[in-house]
């Protein structure tokens, strides 16, 4: 049987197994009343009946999936005549691929050997087997499953409590992907860039001033050592988010104020809108349009007033991504100016103080520690934004303050290591890992203490 | 009463004119201020309005193509009537504008003059003659699309007074263009080309739909995975969970991915997904896991605060009545978290159609002509579809930029007013 149709059987004797586990518990009950004399609702005897039947079976069944064809390979390759048994590592796993290339039906490059048509053969039968074992062991453990519970179906049978039990194992299980992923990002980034520090020692990625992973095909080449010196890569990013955040804490900050203080209620309730469109728009929108109109209206900009400016300097992108951040700038500022107790400003006003002499003495200082957790929370997102910086920033990491030049991003060079074919044993491609872990590692610094600031305030008022 | 007031007068006035002496610049700073702050509305709500603009005046002349109408003679010597498929049509096609100017000799001339219309004319009318077997033989009238650099020019978006070197269509292309225009010979129609099909090296072929197609199975991989697994997540955190130390590690990880990088989980897609369970590169399927790993946060958090509006007095009731926990939850919390849950699905997924940066990472910006047909296909999505065009340098990649970012806009635009629309629905019943 495919996998498919062995699923499909499989779904049938689960429904089956529901109905046999359903009707047996109003069989059960019918000398003592009907199903009043049940512990459970009858619905739960049959789903009850069902979990058995299917989860058991699904569990073996992913897991043969999951290991059938290295099992199956590792019998073939014990097979295989000698001379091709004990080649080196990196040839028998050409020799592999071109068996699964024959068993796949793949074209193969060059003549396909006796030796190889007979291991793909062999892998054939295998497969064969295993799918018939296979076949029989899951049919043959969700009917016994099924007589189990069936025979197990009384009155007393608290079926509910068992079913209630799977549905909150389900939801725990839910509930702990947020952590595995974490434990995954961490996980496969670490991994990956501990195998690049062993290439390059993790002092000249933290202080190198220099930043060209270029390698060179051969060892003789010139400029083949590549360096791998995240400084100027740091610096570019921080340039950048510095710009951003020049926009956008000014800005955001002054719009909220605006919006919560002064505005009436028709203005808020048009612009408040407005403004979480410009959060809505998907950041590739933004790297357009800081490529498209920004950088050349300030290149022009610059050519007038009689001084170069790159044609993707860092200002298009940051003055782009400040853009973009001021929503989430207001909108996290609203929030908390709108938490400072009212009595606060009653208290200013009444002594004699104008609105802005309340906001600036009295509102922003209690709402400060908010605002901070709010704009370390944009900074994070400055430094982890991708498509404006790939799109409207340059490549070359240039190590410079200057705002009319080209910088480049962590994010950005992520995106051009790993971007088209990736061989995982160059430093190159593993280069962007250790920036990925660096980014993390920031943005994660920045996240926590945020969360830990705005959580701080929070208690203070509520 | 009088007389004290009266003898505390001088020092009073002195306070009173200090502070009316400042009153003045109070005021100014008062209002200064509140410029300041209307000032800073208006630039942002300009911001965007200077993206919209840019973004649909760039855009618009996308949805039109320009059409060239030649008459084609269906000539019996070229096309094999047993073997249509070998008809060399594009033969057919420069006989057709040969005939129109019939003074071109030399080999230059004649390709600057085949090169007005599109690559895509010969499989039309090999289509056509497939479907009008009859007609071969005779003359035809057919309008086929104009070459890109024509549909830029008919646009007006290729200045004729550069000088010929700088412009990508040389002077007698201009005044063959030109006597094509007089003689009625080219007109714009709507341009279905840009929805029905998938991307393409020449801008007049390329299309959105592709991208659409790759956009459409990797969300619906998203809604099946985070949906649930997010509402679960949800339920159990919000009704089940006890207090202790496991619950809070999740979540404070919840609160943290919310704000991890989103590039970051491209990384994870390509190590772990691709790399460690061997999933294959470019596919909607992984794309969709990706996303959901990226999304559930969103989810699980809005979710959380659809239970938590749920009243107390419901639980109480059910409890009360002896309903299990799970029974409670069930049949009386969820289905009124639900449309809360949805607003907040609805706006995860608005989230994922827009991401683009890690979907690059695992692949998904490979060049695909095809349109994909299922999960496992290789596919793009429309934000790296429009990442990749940018990327072109012809004119005519600019204008199909903008117009794909006009529909991905409108695409969340629809979403958004679902969710809003879903919230006020709901808010009214209750």
């Amino acid at each position: 049987m495919a996998p498919f149709h062995l699923l499909l059987t499989l779904c049938v004797l689960t429904i089956t197994g529901f109905f046999i586990g359903r009707s047996k518990s109003f069989a059960v009950c019918s000398a003592q009343g009907g199903p009043r004399a049940l512990h459970s609702r009858p619905i739960y005897y049959g789903t009850l009946t069902a979990i058995w039947c299917a989860v058991p079976a699904l569990i073996v069944f992913s897991f043969w999936h999951f290991f059938q064809s290295t099992i199956i390979m590792d019998l073939v390759i014990a097979d295989l005549p000698d001379q091709i048994r004990f080649l080196p590592e990196d040839r028998l796993n050409l020799v592999v691929n071109d068996i699964k290339n024959v068993v796949a039906g793949n074209i193969v490059a060059g003549n396909i050997s006796p030796a190889i048509q007979a291991a793909a053969d062999h892998y054939k039968n295998f497969e064969k087997t295993a799918q018939v074992a296979l076949s029989v062991i899951i049919t043959a453990m969700a009917i016994i499953a099924i007589a189990g519970v069936y025979l197990k179906i009384t009155p007393t049978l608290r079926a509910r409590n068992y079913v209630e039990k799977v549905i909150e194992g389900l939801l725990i299980a839910c509930a702990s992907l947020a952590v595995f992923t974490t434990i995954g990002i961490v996980a496969s980034v670490f991994y990956e860039a501990i195998r690049f520090f062993k290439i390059v020692p993790v002092y000249k990625f933290l202080f190198g001033l220099q930043w060209s992973p270029q390698m060179a095909i051969h060892a003789e080449q010139i400029g083949s050592s590549g360096a791998f010196g995240a400084i100027p890569v740091i610096l570019g990013t921080m340039l950048i988010a510095g710009i951003a955040m020049c926009v956008a804490v000014p800005v955001g900050l002054m719009a909220a104020i605006y919006l919560a203080e002064y505005a009436n209620k028709t203005f808020r309730n048009i612009a408040k809108p407005l403004l979480e469109i410009l959060a809505g728009i998907p950041t590739v929108v933004y790297g357009f349009f800081a490529a498209l109109v920004v950088a050349p209206a300030i290149r022009d900009a610059g050519d007038i007033l009689g001084f170069s400016v790159s044609s993707e300097s860092a200002l298009a992108a940051g003055v782009v991504m400040g853009i973009m951040i001021i929503p989430f700038v207001s909108s996290l500022s609203d929030d908390v100016i709108n938490a400072v107790p009212q009595s606060l400003r009653d208290g200013a006003l009444s002594l004699g103080s104008t609105r802005s002499e309340t906001i600036i003495n009295v509102v922003l200082p209690a709402a400060l520690p908010g605002i901070v957790g709010g704009v370390l929370l944009a900074v994070s997102r400055a430094i982890g934004e991708t498509m404006i910086v790939v799109m409207a920033a340059g490549l070359s990491a240039n190590l410079t303050a200057n705002p009319f030049q080209a910088v480049t991003t962590v994010t950005v060079q992520i995106v051009t290591l790993l971007v088209g074919d990736q061989e995982f044993d160059s430093a190159k491609t593993l280069a962007a890992f250790a920036l990925g872990l660096l980014l993390f590692v920031i943005t994660l610094a920045l996240n926590v203490v945020a969360l830990i600031v705005v959580r701080k305030y929070r208690e203070h008022y509520e | 009463m009088n007389n004290l007031n009266e003898a505390s007068v001088p020092g009073r006035d002195k306070t009173k004119d200090i502070v009316k002496k400042g009153l003045n610049k109070r005021y100014r700073k008062e209002r200064r201020f509140r410029v300041f702050g209307c000032a800073a509305v208006i630039i942002s709500l300009g911001f965007l309005f200077v993206l919209f603009i840019s973004i649909i005046s760039n855009g618009y002349t996308a949805f039109q193509q320009t059409m060239v109408r030649l008459d084609v003679y269906l000539d019996t010597d070229v096309i094999d009537k047993d073997d249509l498929a070998g008809t060399n049509y594009a033969k057919l096609i420069h006989d057709a504008l040969l005939s129109v100017y019939p003074d071109v000799i030399n080999y230059n001339d004649k390709r600057s003059l085949y090169e007005l219309v599109s690559t895509s004319a010969a499989y039309r009318l090999r289509d056509f003659v497939a479907k009008n077997r009859h007609e071969i033989g005779t003359t035809i009238q057919m309008w086929v699309p104009a070459d890109d650099d024509v549909d830029m020019l008919i646009k007006g978006h290729i200045d004729r007074d550069t000088p010929q070197s700088q412009r990508r269509i040389n002077d007698r292309q201009l005044a063959w263009v030109d006597h094509l225009v007089s003689q009625g010979q080219i007109k714009k129609v709507f341009n279905m080309t840009f929805f029905t099909a998938g991307d393409s090296r020449e801008p007049e072929l390329a299309g959105i739909w592709g991208a659409v197609c790759g956009s459409f199975y990797t969300l619906i991989v998203t809604l099946v995975l985070s949906f649930p697994i997010g509402g679960a997540a949800a339920v159990y955190l919000e009704e089940f969970a006890p207090k202790n130390r496991w619950t809070d590690i999740i979540e404070v990880n919840i609160n943290n991915l919310a704000a991890v990088p989103s590039i970051v989980y491209g990384l994870l897609g390509l190590a772990v997904f691709l790399n460690f369970f061997g999933l294959p590169r470019s596919v909607p399927l992984v794309g969709g896991l990706v996303l959901t790993l990226m999304t559930l946060p969103t989810i699980i958090i809005a979710g959380r605060s659809a239970l938590k509006a749920v009243s107390p007095s419901i639980r109480e009731a059910g409890l009360s009545i002896g309903a299990s926990k799970v029974q409670l939850v069930v049949h009386h919390v969820l289905p009124q978290a639900l449309p809360g849950m949805l607003t907040g699905t609805i706006i995860g997924m608005a989230q994922a159609l827009g991401e683009t940066a890690p979907l690059l990472m695992i692949g998904m910006v490979a060049f695909i002509v095809d349109i994909p047909a299922g999960f496992t296909d290789p596919s793009t999505v429309l934000p790296v579809q429009i990442y990749l065009w940018a990327d072109s340098p012809e004119r005519a990649f600019l204008e199909k930029t903008s117009a794909a970012i006009m529909v991905l806009l409108v695409f969340l635009m629809i979403m958004n007013a679902a969710a809003v629309f879903l919230r006020k629905f709901f808010e009214k019943r209750q």
